[in-house]
């Protein structure tokens, strides 16, 4: 029989998701047993026309990495929906819209004078800024759209199922992986991890007191947290509340407080919502004045509650 | 030719039923005038006022949100109205960082006996509105993400 075939594609991603394939270290030995690779724009050569000559539904299921950002982007994973029977979006660009998401907290415009003019490691003496079209001699070149807004993989295309993550954990890619080829899969529209919360799952759960009171925010860029105590005592803001467990608490483990990336549990409909709930009922403060002043020393709300899913929020974007 | 429209600003409000739900109905009951452009959710308690509801109401068609519950240290539950103070200030702030000003989302302290005060929040609320213009998240959001 035929070995199943695979396809890994990369879309608007820093290409830690690359590296996370890469992580199974030998384990990805099994993979590539049982599996063809099809298409890995990262590591083998393959051409849009060798994609295209595929036929509906040839390749087994495409691991799509990456928020979208670009119209080559979207020709790219409306291509891959036709020719492959599942596609999973991996990893929380894909399916949350990830870091590359918090670029729709300013907009396009905003975000290219960024990148390409104010940035201060940037030197641009002529103000360039990439064009769609530019005129090479005798030839037009062109780029692909810079899209104004960010998107998820599953507001471009239909997506099956969902691997979290930033980058998703091994286990969860092996556990995926094998529930592909033997057919076992949850309902469609899953996401292949546990659904309990961080907190239920974390290493430091026996340090949460009964109740725990915050006076003001603290960072870990500026201070260190303690190794064994809750984030939260301490004032730091860690998402294990309103985050999906199933990583095996790596952040945690190397005295980070979450960030989020996972995502909320299956229920939740605004996680970065959730979070603010969960996180300023802790605020110690009995009247308004005192509670406007913790608040103000949590720095970049937005940034924080929605690190990896701005684009998934209710509100979605700044509204300009 | 058609008059310009005039602006009349949708308020969703989540109102505790022990005290400012109350309130709203003393002011009916006593025919107060105030303006009909707020809908109210009557909610347990104010401390019951997730976040979640604020944004999906403004990202649904509203205008503008008003919060109310007992005054601090009258809550049916004791506490329920100090944690609806401590997110307020939070998520005003996140709401700023949209673009959604500060005038649009109100938390107000309206006792049982505070008709009077129910009507003028109101109406203060929906003066303010007026001159703020409608958020039209709808709209704008599709304006943002609009492929020119």
């Amino acid at each position: 029989m035929a070995k199943p075939k695979v396809a890994f594609y990369w879309c608007a991603s820093c290409g830690g998701c690359e590296e996370a394939v890469v992580d199974l270290h030998e384990a990805i030995l099994k993979v590539v047993d049982a599996v063809d690779i099809a298409l890995w724009p990262v590591a083998l050569d393959f051409k849009r026309k060798d994609v295209e000559a595929w036929g509906p539904g040839e390749v087994a299921v495409a691991f799509i990495n990456g928020a979208v950002r670009l119209s080559e982007q979207v020709e790219w994973v409306k291509l891959l929906r036709k020719k492959c029977a599942l596609i999973v979006a991996f990893g929380s660009c894909a399916h949350l819209g990830g870091v590359p998401g918090l670029s729709n907290a300013t907009n396009r415009e905003e975000t290219l004078a960024n990148k390409y003019l104010n940035s201060p490691s940037v030197e641009n003496p002529d103000n360039t800024i990439p064009k769609i079209e530019s005129q090479v001699g005798n030839y037009t070149e062109e780029l692909p759209v810079f899209l104004p807004c960010v998107r998820r993989l599953d507001e471009v295309i239909e997506v099956d199922y969902y691997l979290p993550g930033c980058p998703p954990v091994p286990d969860l890619i092996l556990q995926a992986v094998q529930a592909i080829l033997e057919g076992k899969l949850p309902e469609k529209g899953a996401v292949l991890a546990p659904d309990k919360s961080q907190c239920d799952t974390c290493p430091r759960k026996e340090s949460k007191p009964e109740t725990m009171t915050i006076d003001s925010f603290k960072r870990v860029a500026t201070s260190t947290p303690d190794p064994e105590k809750c984030f939260l005592v301490e004032g730091y803001v860690c998402m294990g509340p309103a985050t999906r467990s199933g990583c095996g608490e790596l952040c945690i483990r190397g005295n980070m407080p979450c960030r989020g990336c996972f995502g909320p549990t299956k229920e939740v409909k605004d996680g970065g919502m959730k979070m603010l709930s969960a996180l300023s009922s802790l605020i110690n403060a009995q009247t308004e004045e005192a509670a406007d002043q913790i608040a103000s020393t949590l720095i970049d709300p937005l940034g924080t509650f929605y690190r990896f899913s701005l684009p998934s929020s209710i509100i979605k974007h700044r509204l300009d | 030719m058609m008059p310009e429209e005039i602006f009349e600003p949708k308020i969703v409000g989540f109102l505790c039923q022990w005290c400012s739900y109350t309130g709203a109905d003393l002011a009916g009951t006593s025919r107060m005038q105030y303006p009909p452009n707020i809908s109210i959710s009557r909610v347990m308690c104010s401390g019951r006022v997730d976040p979640t509801f604020v944004v999906k109401a403004l990202a649904e068609g509203a205008d503008g949100v008003l919060i109310a519950g007992c005054h601090p240290g009258d809550c049916h539950y004791n506490e329920g109205n100090y944690r609806a103070l401590r997110r307020y200030p939070m998520l005003i702030n996140l709401l700023d960082q949209y673009g959604i000003e500060k005038e649009r989302v109100r938390l107000e302290w309206i006792s049982a006996s505070e008709g009077e005060k129910f009507a003028g929040v109101v109406e203060e609320m929906t003066a303010n509105l007026k001159e703020l213009g409608p958020l039209n998240w709808k709209g704008r959001s599709a304006e943002y993400c609009k492929t020119a």
